[in-house]
């Protein structure tokens, strides 16, 4: 009865099909059966947030979710924002400010900050730390990543603030 | 750290779960959002021979955030989020609203429910002593069709609820914040999103300076959300004032004999709670 | 032709243009992180990969009296199942001493125990499957039974007659000890006038790596060699101790470290498990991978601290110091871990206490002792943040009871900056300290007297803030004398290998791991200046025993100070060869030639001669151009070795502003600053988010992360949910600063930078929740400081 099922999912845009156990989290399944490595498996138990990707565009523990259950839903993982750019002005800011060392952390939060800078424009300092608050980083004592989000949710509000006049100039 | 093996089911219908659940029997567990049952099956803690997931069942009795003015009501497959973002539950339900930020972190926010929450009736999260502070109800689904439990009488010992066998719950139904009404929802968490050490739910009518129908809910001091009966009696009627918060935090005794966790002992515990009480008060009687 | 100096490498008192060394560069290879395109080892692909997980006891101390795997074997997807009698046919144990921690001594260790276990954790089977899922399915069809032993977990106990010795064979719980005084100890504090003491704790704290310890091992029965892909941050340490433990010819053995989320320590030891993966590679004829889950790496990944120190302090009614003494206790669980030992940790206390001060006499008795808890062995700082917590808080302490503000008691008391080359009491040598220059940039760049002023205001309002300062020192770039001494096969030397490539790049391979702190960057700009080409032409290779130079790899903070070194003289030498080439092309004298831009120039006219694609193409493609005797040499190799002085010493001093809720006992972290030297600044961005990150990891033992164990011996919150690491939510923003006195021992003047942050931080918050319990009369000593403390010392628990 716990044999493997037919799943199909929606994964970056490409329907991935793959029978897979009902056991199996979502980790685990981006990482073995989609062979998508930058979701990391960090706790395995919901806590330290490496493994944050986005189904149906709303971010969520990948590993307190199983694959079986996204059946015929979307997920978006750090290849997928990397790949359409959607989030190019975080990484930039992140590599600029050195938001990240052994990196392990880093596509959690960038997932995480993509949804912070959509969902609350203008979140400062303290917001930023509290939004990301759920993902953990051992190398950087947090500082840079909260630069880097600072940097981008600026240059957001400003890029959307713009004239149109200003905009051609460039 | 992987899970071990089950099986899974989608109902597509209340029916479909109730056949599955008498099918099954306590071989089953719901999925409600899993973002405590995920973790605890990853950990082997917890070995269901089937999964029986909810979260996408398409149930006017579990589903949407409805009011009628006079009730506001829940459905057990509300995510925490919608919770977070929805406007009549800050109007109507402003304890619950102060509490969700609370629960855990935005990403989890995202996938537990708040009937996943209830059901599982975890002594210090949040909803729980929401409720108990607030005398919801808590309608439950079956077969059989709905029953009504007041929150008060529903959590019964640690994860110990009144939810029978087939049984599972559908939506908390709250009364709408009544005009002279406030709440307060104060936790002390080490970390932002952490279970508290101790955390109080408090509402109640402020007028003139003088409480009534004031109710104080704790978390995280013992098996369930304690209601403060002993301090609450003592402030009923009362002008607020540095004694008669005093004389509420002496009457915790008597309602709270917390257990200690991991870091703090059970008269830490009671030291916090009093401290909460006394904030929570002053921001009761101060419209903070 | 001033701005193309010879050597563009600062030199004191000069303005030489100093090209990418001290500029702010983002590290060229954390581009493929930020796309989650990396390859840690967990993401790299072998074809019939099995699967190891391990049986670990549930008890603290057992006897292993039977132990049946035949249903476990029987379970679907299961390849194969073993005991520690099976494993140790493949793999020798090992003892975990150093010669020159005299006295030191631990049992053999098994990679997987043999007959009993000794902590909770502890391996005593292996399970290898398809899947990670199915090995874990058979975990639970083991049986054993178990014959429970007496259980130690109270260090204090340890040494106790009563008290049952783990390893009878060594006769006693003590693992090491150690004594050190000076002649005028007792006679200091028989004249001083003011003797403080108080005893602090510390808990027990683990890496919390995010990336858990992941090792595949892949054995090709053909070759008899092993290829093995770890995350590790001493790769040739680990080909060494493969061979031979495996008995595998040294250069059969192979040591790939890819991307490494986060070592701290953690990934420098040996780890029995494994050690086991590797041997059931051999046995299996496959490549096998373990990953530690979450769970096992609370329960195996070392801890650390776990002190208890007395300490004492004598000074003059002026305010002078004129001793210190301790005491330590540490226990380090029931073995000395391999084959760095468990001594040095508490050996570094001895060493490092009272540190920065210019007082006379010490004297420091160390215990270190068995215990029936995990292993505890060097993380991040190792000893720094117990030397400098005892010593900072002691002076504070001293500074109180004589009404001195605790930064001009510590100036009358650092040591001068005028006095070096210094030699400490316990016999450290110190090249060149800035303590006086540190704390002036600090008190200046805090604004101490305005924080001072604020603090007294709010204090009339209620609010108590508090101001913590801890004056450092750091061992950084050591000598063979920390560990090649003692026995240990482990390279105080590390080397670079450079090689132009005929298009004008070069590719730079170094004996030094990268794990994310930017060695990889720092090595690239330091070829780049010295061999004046841009960044992108540059490519660095590490994490290869096959292919990188011999080197000890990360860990000391040493990997920029040394393997930055090996790079300059390597890129010195290339240069010099490549300019021989040159000249030889265009028949001119070499001196005349210079290279700046990728380009080869004419230093008298600055005109430009050749690209370096043309040295390339000459040198490779066309040598038959070249005069007969002349052989071209495009790939150079040089190492480096500190010497001169045991440990290459910075300096720094914290601050820490905190305010505390004295009804919660809750401490709010507002602010934290650091004026550190680490000598010459090869990246600043990238050293100030070593200190930032290591700041944070500090605070974390300060605040919230301790190891709790039962009295029998379980270990109480090995989860993350319990085990409390920093969050961004509480943690402060953090203003750094640097004086630079680059040490003289090597041409590039770069000391280590890695440490000093975890190193100081606790005692800065320390001395910060102290200072705002002052007018409370209320003292804690014990970290982590949790509320229930802070609201015991204030007698309101």
């Amino acid at each position: 009865m716990s044999g493997k099922r037919q799943t199909a999912i929606t994964v970056n845009g490409v329907t991935e099909n793959h029978a897979v156990e009902p056991r199996m989290h979502l980790i685990d399944y981006l990482r073995e059966e989609c062979g998508l490595t930058g979701a990391h498996a960090g706790c395995e138990h919901g806590v330290c947030g490496a493994c944050t990707v986005r189904v149906d565009g709303e971010i969520v523990r990948g590993c307190l979710t199983l694959a079986v259950a996204t059946d015929g839903r979307r997920v978006d993982t750090i290849e997928g924002l990397s790949d359409t750019g959607e989030i190019a002005d975080l990484q930039k800011a992140f590599h600029e400010h050195n938001a990240l060392q052994c990196g392990f952390c880093t596509p959690g939060m960038l997932m995480a900050a993509q949804d912070l800078v959509r969902e609350m424009p203008n979140a400062g300092r303290d917001e930023i730390r509290e939004y990301i608050s759920g993902n953990y980083c051992r190398c950087t004592g947090y500082q840079a990543i909260v630069d880097a989000i600072e940097t981008v949710l600026k240059a957001r509000k400003e890029k959307s603030g713009a004239s149109p006049a200003l905009k051609v100039v460039k | 750290m992987k899970a071990p093996a089950f099986d899974y089911a989608r109902p597509a219908s209340l029916a479909e779960v109730f056949d599955l659940l008498d099918r099954h029997g306590d071989e089953a567990k719901l999925l409600a959002g899993g973002q405590t049952l995920m973790a605890t099956l990853n950990m082997r803690l917890s070995q269901p021979g089937i999964l029986i997931d909810i979260t996408t069942l398409n149930e006017p009795a579990l589903t949407g955030i409805r009011s009628d003015g006079a009730t506001l009501s829940i459905g057990a497959l509300v995510k925490h989020r919608e919770i977070e973002r929805s406007a009549p539950v800050a109007e109507q339900v402003p304890l619950l609203a102060q509490a969700v930020p609370h629960v855990a972190h935005i990403a989890i926010r995202n996938a537990g429910t708040f009937g996943g929450s209830v059901a599982f009736a975890d002594p210090a999260a949040e909803y729980p002593a929401c409720l108990v502070a607030l005398d919801a109800t808590i309608v439950l689904v079956s077969r059989a069709g709905e029953r009504k439990v007041p929150a008060r009488d529903f959590f019964k010992a640690l994860y110990e609820t009144d939810l029978q066998p087939g049984e599972l719950v559908a939506r908390g139904e709250f009364v709408a914040q009544k005009p002279g009404y406030r709440s307060v929802f104060m936790e002390l968490a080490r970390r932002h999103g952490d279970y508290a050490i101790v955390g109080v739910a408090a509402n109640g009518k402020v007028a003139g300076g003088v409480l009534s129908d004031i109710s104080l809910a704790y978390l995280g001091v013992g098996g369930i959300p304690v209601l403060a009966r002993q301090a609450m009696a003592v402030l009923e009627g009362q002008a607020y004032s540095t004694e008669l918060v005093g004389a509420a935090q002496r009457a915790l005794a008597n309602d709270l004999d917390p257990a200690a966790d991991l870091y703090s002992s059970g008269a830490t515990k009671m030291h916090l709670a009093r401290v909460l009480t006394g904030r929570a008060l002053a921001a009761l009687a101060e419209g903070a | 032709m001033n701005a193309r100096a010879e050597l563009p490498v600062s030199a004191p008192g000069t303005k030489a243009d100093t090209g990418y060394i001290g500029k702010s560069i983002p590290r060229a290879n954390a581009k493929r992180l930020l796309q989650g395109r990396g390859a840690y080892t967990d993401d790299l692909r072998f074809p019939r990969l099995a699967h190891v997980v391990f049986f670990r006891s549930p008890h603290a101390h057992a006897r292993i009296v039977s132990l049946d795997l035949s249903k476990a074997r029987q379970s679907p997807g299961v390849i194969a199942t073993f005991d520690g009698h099976a494993i140790a046919e493949y793999c020798t144990p090992w003892v975990a001493v150093l010669s020159h921690l005299k006295g030191l001594k631990s049992p053999a260790q098994y990679a997987v125990a043999i007959e009993r276990a000794c902590w909770q954790g502890e391996a005593v089977a292996a399970i290898i499957a398809e899947t990670r899922a199915q090995a874990e399915d058979a975990l639970q069809l083991i049986e054993v039974e178990w014959e429970e032993l007496p259980v130690l977990t109270d260090m204090e106990l340890a040494l106790d007659p009563a008290t049952p010795v783990i390893h009878p064979d060594l006769g006693d719980n003590l693992c090491f000890h150690r004594d050190f005084t000076t002649e005028g100890v007792d006679d200091a504090f028989a004249r001083a006038d003011l003797v403080v003491e108080d005893t602090f704790h510390f808990g027990r704290h683990t890496g919390v790596t995010l990336e858990g310890r992941t090792i595949v091992a892949d054995y090709n029965p053909a070759q008899h060699s092993l290829t093995v892909y770890q995350g590790t941050q001493a790769p040739h340490m680990m080909q060494d101790i493969m061979s031979r433990h495996l008995n595998i010819p040294e250069a059969n053995v192979r040591v790939v470290t890819k991307d490494v989320g986060g070592s701290f320590g953690i990934k420098v030891h040996v780890y029995p498990d494994e050690m086991a993966t590797a041997a059931i590679s051999v046995m299996l004829r496959r490549p096998v991978k373990f990953i530690a889950d979450r769970l096992e790496s609370f329960l195996t990944d070392i801890h650390a601290r776990e002190h208890r120190v007395r300490t004492r302090l004598a000074a003059t009614k002026e305010g002078k110091i004129l001793a210190f003494e301790i005491d330590d206790l540490t226990g380090i669980g029931p073995y000395s871990v391999y084959p760095r030992t468990s001594g040095i940790e508490g050996n570094q206390v001895v060493n490092l206490t009272g540190g920065p001060y210019a007082h006379k006499e010490y004297r420091a008795r160390l215990d270190v002792v068995f215990t029936n808890k995990n292993v505890t062995c060097q993380y991040r700082g190792v000893g720094h943040p117990i030397a400098v917590a005892v010593t900072e808080g002691i002076v504070d302490l001293a500074a109180q009871k004589l009404g001195m503000d605790p930064a001009e008691f510590r100036r009358i008391n650092l040591i001068p900056d005028d006095a070096y080359p210094y030699t400490f009491p316990s016999g450290l040598k110190f090249e060149l300290l800035s303590h006086h220059q540190c704390l002036d940039k600090l008190l200046a760049l805090m604004d101490y007297t305005a924080l001072r002023a604020e603090q007294t205001r709010l204090r009339g309002k209620g609010i108590y803030r508090g101001i913590g300062l801890a004056a450092m020192i750091e061992v950084t770039n050591p000598s063979p004398a920390f560990y090649g001494v003692g026995g240990a096969r482990i390279s105080a030397q590390d080397g670079a290998t450079i090689r132009l490539e005929p298009s004008g790049m070069v590719t730079v391979l170094v004996s030094v791991t990268e794990q994310g702190q930017g060695n990889d960057a720092v090595f690239a700009q330091i070829a780049a200046t010295v061999l004046g080409i841009t960044m992108e032409k540059v490519k660095v290779v590490t994490g290869d025993t096959e292919v990188t130079p011999y080197g000890g790899g990360t860990w000391a903070s040493r990997g920029a100070g040394i393997g930055g070194e090996a790079v300059l003289q390597s890129a010195k030498a290339l240069k010099s060869n490549i300019l021989d080439i040159a000249a030889a092309i265009l028949n001119v004298d070499k001196g005349t030639l210079d290279i700046t831009g990728n380009e080869v120039y004419d230093k008298l006219t600055g005109a430009t001669k050749m690209p370096l694609s043309e040295v390339g193409r000459v040198g490779y493609f066309r040598p038959d151009t070249l005069p007969m005797d002349f052989q071209s040499e495009l790939t150079v190799t040089r190492h480096y070795t500190p010497r001169g002085y045991g440990f290459t010493f910075t300096n720094g001093i914290q601050a820490s502003l905190v305010e505390v809720d004295p009804d919660t006992g809750f401490v709010k972290l507002l602010k934290h600053w650091v004026v550190e030297d680490c000598g010459t600044i090869l990246n600043p961005m990238l050293v100030d988010e070593q200190m930032r990150g290591g700041i944070v990891q500090g605070i974390g033992g300060a605040l919230f992360e301790e190891c709790l164990y039962s009295a029998d011996g379980q270990m109480l919150n090995g989860s993350m949910a319990d085990y409390l690491v920093p969050m961004a939510g509480e943690m402060p923003d953090m203003v750094i600063a640097h004086v630079e006195s680059p040490t003289k021992t090597s041409e590039l003047g770069a000391k280590g930078a890695g440490e000093a942050g975890t190193a100081g931080a606790p005692a800065a918050v320390m001395n910060a929740i102290n200072d705002a319990l002052l007018p409370l009369n209320a003292r804690v000593s014990s970290q982590p400081f949790t509320p229930e403390k802070i609201l015991r010392a204030l007698g309101k628990v």
